[in-house]
């Protein structure tokens, strides 16, 4: 009924599951095979009589079959604890197995000498902290990389960085002397501030609190505008504007770095802030160099009232960045 | 009309069949543009009506319809009307009583900034190495300094070490194929520890018409950041700054936070009027999104540490000398054993897209 050399003709002209075949040699997947590979005296199927050594949550087992237990499966393997120590495990094999054949007595201490190895290996390496591997989770990353484009286009952060700027300057978090504030620009805001009633009413009659956003940006729009309707002409540099200042300008040649910048600096808003209060006069100087009929965009039409007929250019940035301003910078 | 009797697609012969179609199409582009110019029309004569109109029409948003989340969230602005108050002493209270308040109430000179060590994760390459160049310029009281090698050098035993050497912040940038990924911040001696994600760098370089960034300390804007979460990663960044900017730099440094993303952005601003604003921007742009929040300090798992007993069986006799160690060399930082986690992003946490956490 059990017949070694039968069992190992099948599996070795025929078919075996555990066989893996490679070009130079086979291997066999049998968890009980004592050296892996497949042949005659290392098949642990085609010997009735074989001994293994296997590892079970860091515990050596030395597995012993013999012939007398073939008949059944169930019992087959004897199993023996070894030793933690590793020359008390090499004498228990050599004492388990007095009279077998050399191999297997050699295979098995083989075993046991490299199943120690990576025991020691793998305590070690637990007790240091290792980073910890996460998976690339593709899908989360193009849904979030989505998500982040159409945040970020809402978010208009040009828009939102200048509005609190602007917030900052008019309530004077600056400062009483600011330093990162144009003279001219500067007595225009403390100017709005005095007669800040008439310009208040003025502003909140025609803007009304709810669409502040809106109108900010179309007043925007407009300076812009009217900035580059000015453009060539307004960053002349004119060495007799420097003199006029006083006080801050001073203070800005304490720091020499950034002197030159800042005088011509302020000469640009000079010009713009000759007629501070001018402004609405300024303001219709574009509608008439641009006459173009509001087809294109009627809802952008301007709520100033009747008097201005405005065509607004959709510009690529808020920040209208000329050459001249950026050699300014 | 033609549409109404025919359908356009019901007709077989095909040149009559665009034929109609394309009319069709052109009448109702006209029909629409004509309402359009009355409407401007009208408006232009009556700025009231625009105004209705636009107080009316407001564009629902993932923003603007957000869901609240009581547990996350210090105020619910749809009944900040009679809450508003206590809510904003709870805040008040709340920020006093977090791992920042010292930032914001010693008494040091304002002007100097806090120490930030920067570094990276093991193994670092180029690309990483210039973020963090650009990062060093970016924090006026960063430090970089490459990660050393070898075992022994985790993230919370570094944090201890800098910790000790009178450093703020840790800053740590981790790289996944040789490419930056992640930011984690930890704030010094006791934590919280941040983890971004980080995603769409652009160095200076790569930013077309960038301005120079001068040694100046920047101003700060924080934008958005409303949850009790927010206030804790908002201030998180704010105490990597000086307290007193130095306003003649003209230098703006962006914290924006726009559903969960931050993005970072520095600018150059200049004041043309009283109304208007130019910004020439300096780079580097990045965003992050916060991934998780820790309480303490990144927490060092030693197993191989030597077990406690030893001092357990002498424990009467030798607390005196143990105590009198301890005062002599003030307060070592120890990282923890364990990670106390405050906030862990999870995907099953966004339950719809209108749930924010920052």
């Amino acid at each position: 009924m059990q017949s070694d050399d039968v069992i190992w003709s099948v599996i070795n002209h025929q078919f075996c599951s555990y066989k893996v075949k490679t070009t130079t040699q086979n291997f066999c997947r049998n968890e009980y095979n004592v050296t892996g590979l497949c042949n005659r005296q290392s098949c642990p199927l085609a010997n009735s009589r074989y001994a293994t050594v296997r590892e079970k949550e860091g515990i050596l087992y030395l597995y012993v079959k013999t012939i007398e237990r073939a008949h059944s499966p169930a019992n087959m393997w004897e199993r023996i604890k070894l030793s933690n120590n590793y020359t008390k495990a090499l004498e228990q094999i050599d004492s388990e197995l007095i009279h077998w054949p050399n191999f297997t007595i050699h295979k098995c201490k083989q075993r046991v000498t490299k199943i120690t190895q990576y025991l020691i290996k793998m305590r070690r390496l637990k007790l240091r902290q290792q980073p910890k591997l996460i998976g690339v989770k593709k899908k989360l990353d193009r849904r979030e990389a989505v998500r982040e484009r159409k945040a970020l286009s809402a978010a208009h952060l040009e828009r939102s960085i200048e509005k609190e700027l602007i917030e900052r300057l008019k309530s004077k978090a600056y400062g009483d002397a600011p330093l990162n504030v144009n003279e001219s620009v500067w007595q225009a805001v403390l100017d709005r501030e005095r007669n800040g009633g008439e310009a208040n009413v003025e502003l909140n009659g025609e803007l009304g609190l709810l669409d502040d956003e809106t109108d900010e940006e179309d007043e925007n729009e407009l300076e812009e505008e009217m900035e580059d309707e000015w453009g060539d002409r307004e960053f002349v540099s004119d060495v007799s504007g420097d003199e006029e200042e006083d006080g801050l300008s001073d203070l800005e040649e304490a720091g020499e770095g950034s002197d030159e910048e800042e005088s011509s600096e302020e000469e640009d808003s000079e010009l713009e802030n000759a007629s501070p209060k001018t402004s609405l006069g300024k303001r219709k100087a574009p509608s008439k160099s641009a006459p173009k009929p509001s087809k294109t965009r009627p809802g952008k039409k301007s709520k100033r009232g009747p008097r201005v007929e405005v065509e607004y250019e959709q510009e690529m940035e808020s920040v209208p960045l000329t050459k001249s301003i950026l050699a300014n910078w | 009309m033609l549409t109404s009797r025919f359908e356009p697609s019901s007709i077989k012969n095909k040149i009559k069949r665009e034929e109609i179609a394309r009319k069709s199409k052109k009448a109702k582009n006209q029909l629409k543009l004509q309402k359009r110019l009355a409407q401007a029309k009208e408006e232009a004569n009556d700025p009231a009506t625009k105004k209705k109109r636009l107080a009316e029409n407001v564009p629902r948003t993932l923003d603007n319809t957000r869901e609240f989340d009581p547990s996350i969230l210090t105020a619910d602005p749809s009944s900040s009307a009679g809450g508003s108050f206590s809510g904003q002493e709870e805040v008040a209270a709340d920020l006093a009583a977090d791992p920042f308040a010292s930032y914001f109430t010693s008494e040091g000179d304002p002007s100097i900034p806090p120490k930030i060590l920067i570094t990276t994760s093991p193994k670092a390459s180029t690309s990483t190495y210039d973020f963090c160049d650009e990062l060093v310029g970016v924090f006026p009281g960063a430090e970089f300094i490459r990660r050393k090698k070898g075992k022994g050098f985790e993230l919370g035993r570094i944090a201890g070490w800098a910790a000790d050497r009178g450093y703020k912040h840790l800053c740590v940038v981790n790289e996944d194929m040789k490419k930056p990924n992640a930011i984690t911040l930890v704030h010094l001696p006791n934590g919280p520890t941040a983890y971004f994600k980080l995603t769409s760098v652009e160095l200076t370089k790569q930013i077309y018409g960038h301005a120079r960034a001068t040694p100046h300390h920047p101003e700060l804007v924080l934008n958005g950041f409303v949850t009790r979460l927010g206030h804790a990663v908002g201030r998180l960044f704010q105490t990597t700054f000086p307290p007193l900017p130095e306003f003649q730099g003209r230098q703006v440094v962006t914290l924006h936070n726009q559903r969960d993303f931050l993005f970072f952005r520095r600018h150059r601003y200049a004041f043309r009027s009283p109304e208007k604003v130019a910004l020439q921007e300096i780079g580097p742009r990045f965003t992050l999104k916060l991934r998780w929040l820790k309480k303490n300090i990144p927490a060092v798992q030693n197993f191989g540490e030597q077990p406690q007993p030893l001092a357990f069986d002498s424990d009467p006799t030798e607390t005196e000398p143990k105590e009198t160690a301890s005062e002599q060399i003030p307060k070592k930082v120890v990282p923890p054993k364990q990670d106390e986690y405050i906030w862990t992003w999870k995907p099953e946490l966004e339950t719809t897209r209108r749930t924010f956490f920052l």
